[in-house]
């Protein structure tokens, strides 16, 4: 029972009609943009360095055409040319299951505030997130702050912008400015950043309400969310499984209602993963396609930001805002945003899917028997569907923890107790006491035993024997893709070869863990997009939900979302 | 020591150079790089390591780095990488520096020095850029005795850093080398290598062996070198005291050494601080860098005439000698100063000598810089054409020159104020000769007996009649006209 419904009459039925309005007028919203939304910055948000791009010179627009079934917005009665006062509200709207553009139009047509929804949104954490414990921390203020700007430009009558009044839960691995940034470690357990991450700028900027940040596992480094220094996050699913990880407090908060989108960072699998256990959509750009400028480095050369949501067009929706060039970032790319959201057109006749057979060996049944189904959804809709080999995937493991280690010893080495974050007192005799007395309590377990292992692999005399080579085998690995992609358009595995598995099932062994995270952290290696979308549910109880993972050529997120968004029509996030 | 014991050892030293660039801002962020600001003023999340920071490369700081490498005649790689080098330090913000380890910037090169007379060329093994660290502030606080201080305004600074090979063979090679490369990153104007600010650090490792061998002895890396003499005095030490140790049996031990100037020693730190493993990886943070060769051409163009080529020039077109032209070419700023005064007019020559000497005397006894000369080349030009049309004496100009040095005024009219002009009538002189000649017959009888050197007092006694205003050639040859003229 939700208990966010405002109450109205029932029946009232719904009408295409106003949607059609709305789309008449889209060409006003397309002005949104930064400009409305930019607020000040303490410092200049440029270097003098090699990029010399204005960060200003970007709008994000949402294009909504063919893409909205709105099978559940009754409140879209009237068309806006009738609109001469707010419309009464007399019927049920439940302000937590809206999608974007849900949100949008009820903002245009002045049937709600966004003001109303945060609060909503604010109401429900307040009385879910006790047992999901999606959240670390809440910023209501700030949130409302941002909801109230939004309602005046509604009162304003001014162009709406992408994400206008839609509720974001921003991992907490990801930089907020005046709002405590812990990446669920004690290390930064008080640690406040003075500037924001480019993504959640962006999303700010689009009239986003960021509601507060989400539990993961510290660091990013986990696979479902019980490396959390503070607690877990149980997966609104089922209260017994893990929603995840490392994400899982962003798949969890979009999941069970406490936010409509979500922002979490992945690098071997850290979105997809989630939201498979927790049966949401999440994707990964390709690598340099959203600024990594504010994320908490794990390991720089796989991380990513992306979004988490409900449906694919949401997801689309939210890439187009945060994507592009930041000239902060130099790994971000300069490869124009495509408008994801015209790409979802449901028209996947022709298309090539590979599935590759190295990905279903150990694949457990029930989530074999999901996927299938997917497949055979896919051919329905007109895909060719053709068995395809990815050599080198049995590498993947090995060599990701490899890199991923390695990078993640050196971007570790900056929380030494000197400048911020947590010192341990107890340094009587000095700098290197304290040194080793503030990192050996301010991390926890798995990240110390990443940082060994990193630190390991570098050490001299074992770099050839180990980071070097396994360069070599991610090289390998992203030719397998390159030469996979001559023959199909995407590829289509199980994002996870089990679903959400119990919680303290795996936290004492660690191999067990990374084991969840087979599937994912190719495309991690190889830079590509991926993206997950539920398939169903288990077939035996508790019936848990299976992840389906679309891969895609380099910054081809378009065609991933075109799959996605296609198969979600054709009724496969249901699939049984 | 001996010199017999230690002429039988070669001493063979290479340098490690770093150079701070004189880019505006900060070498991946956008900070100010100004010296001497409060501390901890000139930060951003990039320069403080802050979580989320990502580093952007400063694209000034890597033409600068072309231009020195061009200098030192080096290769530049059309790709190069950044990379990590790890540890841990209070004032390294991130936990490790931004560097270049295996892919850097530019190699192999050389610059030429003066070695015992002849011309040698030190190979330049590699350049490349990376970042400073902050700084560490262990003196001057209350509590001082138990903690320390960090600035990091420094943190994030441009370094170039230039290794050479094991090319030099004294501590006398050592200086003369960095004296070059100094003189050429100043004249390039991509430093100011002020050493007191730490814009200019080297480290050297020195090494000896038996004269004649082939094989490098085991060396030490000698730190804390921030002046050019204690380069010099520090090689000179440890040079000693390595044959010192060979001589007596024993093994010079590799180590970090560093020079205390006030014990005017080496010693050797625990070598625990300095067992490191960096751990050095590509830096996934940045792109490799690439560098077309328009970027190159451009760094090319950029590049003023070297001091090498000026010195030829000025040899070759001035006829001047070898030595004045090295002088007149070992600061930019000078020999701009004189080509400026030989534009305006003046004799290459007389403007070297004038130049060089009274000029440099002036700046160096009001301790001032070449560029901050009172007296501008035109009027110093102005000066050199009155003395050459026997306006005024040579040694008038030299007062002239003195009291338009002090107080900026041009030569005509420092001349008129002291009513200073050459007096060239011989009337005049031959009057003055003749009373000098009268008044000092004991003189006039020596010059008589044949002793001509009394020919120069006479000469000094007329110029002080006239106060100076003679024209002492014309002085010379009347007196020599009348004092033979008393003979017979």
């Amino acid at each position: 029972m939700r208990p966010t419904q405002v109450q109205g009459c029932s029946g009232c039925p719904a009408s295409s009609n106003g949607n059609n309005i709305l789309k008449e007028s889209s060409a006003d919203r397309r002005i949104c943009g930064l400009r409305l939304f930019a607020h000040p910055t303490d410092k200049p948000r440029s270097h003098k360095g090699l990029g010399g791009a204005d960060m200003a010179s970007f709008g994000h627009v949402c294009d909504f055409r063919g893409s909205q079934t709105l099978q559940s917005a009754r409140f879209l009665r009237h068309p806006l040319t009738r609109i001469v006062r707010p419309i009464p509200r007399h019927y049920t709207m439940d302000l937590t299951e809206l999608n974007i553009s849900q949100i949008r139009n009820a903002l245009a047509a002045k049937q709600v505030s966004a003001e109303e929804i945060c609060q909503e949104h604010l109401k429900r954490i307040g009385e879910r997130d006790s047992e999901v414990r999606a959240y670390l921390t809440v910023t209501a203020e700030r949130a409302l702050a941002q909801a109230r700007k939004v309602d005046r430009l509604v009162t304003e009558g001014r162009p709406l912008p992408a994400l206008a009044g839609v509720p974001v839960a921003i991992k907490d691995a990801i930089v907020t400015r005046g709002v405590r940034t812990t990446c669920a470690s004690k290390i930064l357990e008080n640690y406040v950043s003075p500037y924001d991450a480019t993504a959640v700028e962006r999303l700010e900027s689009a009239g986003g309400v960021i509601l507060g940040k989400t539990n993961c596992d510290e660091f990013a480094m986990g696979s479902s969310t019980e490396n959390s220094a503070f607690f877990p996050t149980r997966n609104p699913v089922e209260p017994s499984r893990v929603p995840g990880g490392s994400s899982g407090g962003s798949a969890a908060a979009v999941a069970a209602h406490l936010a409509t989108i979500a922002l979490g960072s992945d690098t071997g699998g850290s979105i997809r993963q989630p939201a498979a256990y927790c049966g949401v959509a999440g994707m990964m750009g390709s690598y340099g396609r959203v600024s990594r400028y504010g994320l908490v480095a794990f390991a720089s050369s796989l991380d990513h930001i992306g979004p988490f949501a409900r449906s694919v067009a949401d997801l689309a929706c939210v890439l187009g805002v945060i994507a592009g060039r930041d000239p902060l970032d130099s790994t971000s790319v300069d490869v124009p945003v495509r408008d994801y959201g015209a790409a979802l057109d449901g028209d996947v006749r022709g298309l090539k899917v590979g599935i590759p057979r190295e990905y279903f060996e150990g694949l457990s049944s029930e989530t074999g028997a999901n996927i299938q189904k997917a497949v055979d959804l896919l051919a329905r809709l007109g895909c060719e569907v053709h068995s395809i080999s990815l050599p080198h995937t049995a590498f993947a493991i090995g060599c990701y923890y490899i890199i991923a280690t390695a990078e993640a010893s050196s971007n570790l080495a900056r929380y030494d107790g000197v400048r911020y974050g947590f010192r341990s007192e107890d340094h009587k005799n000095g700098l290197r006491e304290m040194y080793k007395k503030t990192r050996d309590a301010g991390f926890g377990a798995e990240v110390k035993r990443r940082i060994m292992l990193g630190t390991y692999v570098l050490s001299s005399g074992y770099y050839d024997a180990y980071y070097r080579k396994a360069q070599q085998v991610r090289s390998l690995i992203a030719r397998d893709f390159l030469e996979a992609f001559d023959e199909v358009d995407v590829i289509v595995t199980p994002t996870s070869p089990f679903p959400a598995f119990k919680l303290g099932e795996r936290v004492d062994d660690p191999l067990q863990m990374y084991l969840a995270d087979i599937y994912t952290v190719n495309a991690s290696l190889a830079g590509i997009p991926g993206i997950s979308v539920p398939c169903g549910r288990t077939a035996t109880k508790p019936c848990l939900p299976v992840g389906m993972q679309i891969l895609a050529r380099h910054f081809d997120e378009a065609r991933l979302l075109q799959v996605a968004h296609a198969f979600e029509k054709a009724g496969g996030f249901a699939i049984a | 020591m001996a010199a017999g014991i230690r002429n039988q050892y070669e001493v063979v030293i290479g340098l490690e150079v770093h150079v701070q660039l004189l880019t505006r801002s900060k070498l991946f962020c956008g900070c100010s790089t100004r010296f001497g600001d409060p501390p901890n003023t000139n930060t951003c999340p990039v320069c403080l390591g802050l979580p989320g920071a990502l580093p952007v490369l400063n694209r000034d700081a890597v033409t600068m780095v072309m231009k020195a490498a061009l200098a030192l005649n080096c290769v530049i790689n059309p790709q190069s990488r950044f990379a990590r080098k790890n540890y841990f330090y209070p004032d390294l913000p991130k936990g490790y520096q931004i560097s270049q380890y295996d892919e850097p910037l530019a190699e192999d090169g050389w610059l030429e020095i003066e070695a015992g007379g002849s011309r040698k060329r030190i190979g330049i093994t590699r350049v490349h850029l990376e970042e400073d660290a902050g700084k560490s502030l262990h003196e001057g606080f209350p509590d001082s005795d138990r903690a320390s201080y960090i600035d990091l305004n420094r943190s994030g600074t441009p370094l170039m850093e230039i290794v050479t090979e094991p090319d030099l063979r004294s501590p006398e090679d050592a200086h003369e080398f960095l004296t070059r490369l100094k003189t050429i990153m100043l004249y390039l104007e991509v430093s100011d290598c002020n050493m007191e600010e730490g814009s200019l650090r080297c480290d050297a490792n020195a090494s000896v062996r038996r004269a004649g061998s082939a094989v490098l002895g085991t060396k030490t890396e000698v730190k804390n070198l921030n002046s050019f003499r204690f380069l010099q005095r520090a090689l000179a030490y440890e040079s000693e005291r390595q044959i010192e140790l060979l001589e007596n049996g024993q093994e010079v031990v590799q180590e970090t050494r560093l020079w205390d100037s006030r014990e005017q020693k080496t010693y050797g730190m625990r070598s625990k601080e300095f067992a490191h493993d960096y751990r050095y990886f590509p830096e996934p943070d940045l792109l490799p860098l690439v560098i077309t060769a328009d970027w190159k051409e451009e760094a090319r163009s950029q590049m003023p005439e070297l001091p090498d080529a000026r010195k030829q020039r000025f040899t070759r077109d001035y006829a001047l000698a070898d030595y004045d032209a090295a002088q007149l070419t070992s600061s930019k700023a000078l020999a701009g100063y004189y080509e400026e005064v030989v534009k305006a007019g003046a004799e290459p020559k007389q403007a070297a000598n004038w130049t060089l000497t009274e000029l440099l005397h002036l700046l160096k006894e009001s301790k001032r810089e070449i560029a901050a000369s009172p007296v501008p080349a035109a009027s110093l030009a102005e000066l050199l054409r009155l003395i050459a049309e026997d306006a005024i004496s040579g040694k008038m100009g030299k007062e002239v020159l003195a009291e338009m040095f002090n107080s900026g005024k041009s030569a005509p009219n420092v001349m008129a104020e002291k009513g200073l002009k050459q007096m060239s009538d011989p009337e005049e002189i031959t009057a003055a000769a003749r009373e000098i000649i009268a008044a000092n017959p004991k003189q006039t009888g020596q010059y008589r007996s044949g002793k001509a050197a009394t020919l120069g007092w006479f000469v000094g006694q007329v110029m002080k009649t006239t106060r100076g205003q003679a024209n002492p050639q014309v002085v010379q040859e009347i007196l020599k006209k009348e004092l033979s003229a008393v003979k017979e």
